[in-house]
């Protein structure tokens, strides 16, 4: 690894696997592509989560004053980042919980592992969580003998089925209800061989496998959705109750949250907690959402660690354009409404965050020369920006990072990429600062003049590119043609 | 320690990205609304918090004063083993309900059919209801193992929007914000009511 200097911000170490996969996303959609049961399972699954997470939107009237609120918040809070963790850190320790911070996935890992061990623990349970899955903690736990158990149910369905996640929300979205049915049949103890492939059926056997665990595990790990800094408080979003009984009955809790994920004050909640149900699961509210703030005597567990986890985050705010990418909440909105997610899957984007938020959050947080395919892997529709609750700008950090990626690799003279051939007119724009500027300045004007969320055209030059593929929902085969068109000149 | 250089090492980093391109903080505008239309425990509320828990496969019973102890035994009907928090109003308790010392374990709790609390807050606008574990809600375990968790709203404790209800509670408390029964939509996006909570929510709502 190349010399970093104390206190410069640092991008997330190339042996961080889940933001590095192992094939370039072109080669990747390709393979995915010729998988026709994957592109039905996800057009069914996508097609149903846009129509409820539509009629969730319109039943509210103030929804854009949300966003609107949703977006300001997020970016006051990284305008001063430090101050919010420092007064994060002050309010849990006030209030028995211990902070720990840690600079890379390895560290974090570290961490966790030594808290496991000194609680004499060889297994944890875990709630689903995106910054866990991202520093490859079960990895790190297995190699120390530990075991940890996925309880949320389509993190179980990829942990049983030794898979990887395919989407933010839905991990397992890429799997249909017989190929489930299959895993539990395969790896579930003790299951019902006559079980069925009712999705209701399916849940109650994890209900069954999980509870034994949930009353007798020590320790639990945990994500965090958010944490107020006035007050210590944590929060965790989810339905299944698999969350409460991590966050309630182990005595240990760990709780790993990136640091971005702070916010200033207990108000702020009350727009995030309209904002982030409707767009992800479709519903006015989550069945469960859990807040505690350090330890409670005689409640729930005794014991409170955070860690802090920065993993490439700093790189990411250092960025003044990318910074945005940090205002994420996680809903997965983007990738129901991305035509080229709905057509590639999560898998494609071999990162644990995939789809339009993905395909900008990786590379800013690896470095762009470790993920440069990946800013190609949209077709600037507009429509992740439309349906984002906090109104982050994909398509313009997407352009964003397509001209980071060539300007580094033409000073690095690197051979530019298959992509950027294929767009030399772009990639030319790209080069010139002052042209790019004013092109990208054009193409947010264009977004905001466009009707119904699709931008029907660029203002030239980069017309000549969007042109072929701002048609909204591009039949399948267009797409696959756009990919044989890349490939072939490439 | 290496987690103490951690820290100045993570905050060194913040400062300096975001001396690159300094930026002031905007103080964000909230033009969404705040507070409803309806004043807390307006009929309409109490309508709209109905319509939305039923939405969510939970199951609601209006009573008042006079009724409540026979809503209440119809709630808990077919539930042998009962328990209760400590600070739960004497004229709510079932007879045969045992009172929660806080001593007993998940397994024991697991052995538990029902359980029935107070709440500290409700939103008509998402069908929420907050439990902040106080002493007429008790610990957080007791109404997340027992499969059955019986709740009652009072009237007055209604309240429209979102924002309202976050004002309402204490952020320092343990709170669980619960909307319908457990639920999963992780199998082909299909909602499944009934995981690892109470699968049964039943909601007795009290008007005076
Ligand atoms: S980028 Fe926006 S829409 Fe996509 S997951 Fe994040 S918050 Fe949701």
């Amino acid at each position: 690894m190349s010399q970093v200097f104390l206190g410069m911000p640092a991008h997330a170490p190339a042996d961080v696997r889940a933001l590095h996969g192992t094939q370039p996303f072109p080669a990747a959609a390709r393979t995915a592509l010729a998988d026709s049961q994957l592109r039905r399972n996800l057009g069914a699954a996508t097609a149903t989560i846009r129509g409820k997470r539509a009629a969730a939107v319109a039943e509210v009237d103030d929804w854009e004053q949300l966003r609107f609120a949703g977006q300001q918040i997020k970016a006051a809070t990284m305008a001063r980042l430090d101050e919010h963790l420092i007064r994060l850190e002050q309010a849990v320790t006030e209030r028995g919980g211990t902070v720990h911070w840690a600079r890379d996935a390895a560290e974090a890992n570290r961490i966790v592992t030594e808290l496991v061990k000194a609680a004499g623990a060889d297994e944890v349970v875990k709630v689903k969580s995106m910054a866990t899955q991202e520093i490859g903690l079960n990895e790190a736990l297995a190699e120390a003998g530990i075991a940890a158990w996925e309880t949320d149910l389509a993190e179980l369905i990829v942990q049983l089925g030794h898979d990887t996640p395919s989407h933010i929300l839905v991990p397992a979205i890429h799997r249909n209800r017989a190929e489930v049915r299959e895993i539990f049949l395969r790896e579930m103890p003790g299951v019902d061989p006559d079980l069925a492939d009712d999705p209701r059926e399916l849940a109650m056997a994890a209900r069954t496998h999980l509870r034994r665990k949930f009353l007798t595990a020590q320790v639990a790990v945990s994500g965090a959705n958010f944490a107020v800094a006035d007050t210590g408080t944590l929060v965790v979003v989810e339905s299944e109750g698999n969350g409460r009984m991590c966050l309630t009955l182990p005595p240990t809790l760990i709780t790993v949250m990136g640091i971005e994920k702070v916010v200033p004050s207990w108000a702020d909640l009350e727009v995030y907690l309209q904002l982030l149900p409707r767009s992800s699961t479709g519903e006015r509210m989550n069945p469960y959402t859990s807040t505690w703030s350090g330890v409670t005597a005689g409640d729930g567990p005794q014991e409170f660690h955070l860690i802090l986890l920065d993993n490439g985050r700093t790189a990411v705010l250092a960025d003044d354009v990318g910074r945005e990418a940090l205002h994420c909440i996680r809903c997965s909105a983007c990738l129901n409404v991305c035509p080229v997610y709905e057509r590639t899957g999560g898998h494609a984007y071999g990162s644990v965050y995939p789809g339009p938020i993905g395909a900008v959050l990786t590379p800013l947080l690896t470095g762009v020369l470790d993920n440069p395919t990946l800013p190609y892997a949209s077709t600037l529709c507009g429509a992740c920006f439309d349906a984002c609750p906090v109104r982050i700008d994909i398509p313009s950090l997407l352009v964003h990072l397509r001209a980071r990626s060539t300007e580094l690799r033409a000073e690095r003279r690197l051979v530019p990429t298959s992509e950027a051939v294929a767009m030399t007119v772009a990639s030319w724009v790209m080069s010139k600062p002052r042209l790019f500027a004013w092109a990208t300045r054009a193409a947010r004007l264009g977004r905001l003049i466009a009707r119904r969320g699709r931008i029907r055209s660029l203002p030239p030059p980069l017309s000549a590119w969007t042109a072929t593929r701002d048609a909204p929902e591009p039949p399948t085969s267009t797409f696959r043609e756009w990919w044989l068109n890349g490939k072939e000149r490439s | 320690m290496t987690t103490g250089s951690a820290r100045d090492e993570v905050l060194a980093r913040i400062r300096h990205a975001l001396s690159a391109s300094p930026t002031e903080p905007i103080e964000p505008v909230r033009g969404y609304r705040r507070t409803g239309q309806y004043s807390p425990g307006a009929p309409q509320l109490l309508d709209r918090l109905t319509e939305r828990l039923t939405d969510y496969r939970a199951a609601v019973h209006a009573a008042t004063p006079r009724t409540l102890v026979s809503v209440l035994e119809a709630a808990l009907d077919g539930t042998r083993r009962v328990l209760v928090p400590p600070g739960l109003p004497a004229e709510w308790i079932p007879a045969s309900a045992v009172i929660d010392d806080g001593g007993m374990s998940p397994a024991e709790l697991d052995a538990v059919d029902a359980v029935l609390t107070a709440c500290t807050a409700a939103a008509a606008d998402t069908g929420t209801i907050v439990v902040d574990a106080s002493p007429d809600q008790g610990r957080r375990a007791i109404t997340l193992i027992p499969d059955r968790h019986v709740c009652v709203v009072r009237a007055a404790q209604v309240v429209q929007t979102v924002p309202e209800l976050l004002s309402r509670v204490d952020p320092h408390k343990p709170l669980t914000f619960i909307s319908g029964p457990s639920a999963t939509s992780d199998i082909e996006l299909r909602r499944v009511e009934g995981v690892h909570g109470p699968r049964t929510l039943i909601v007795v709502l009290l008007s005076d």
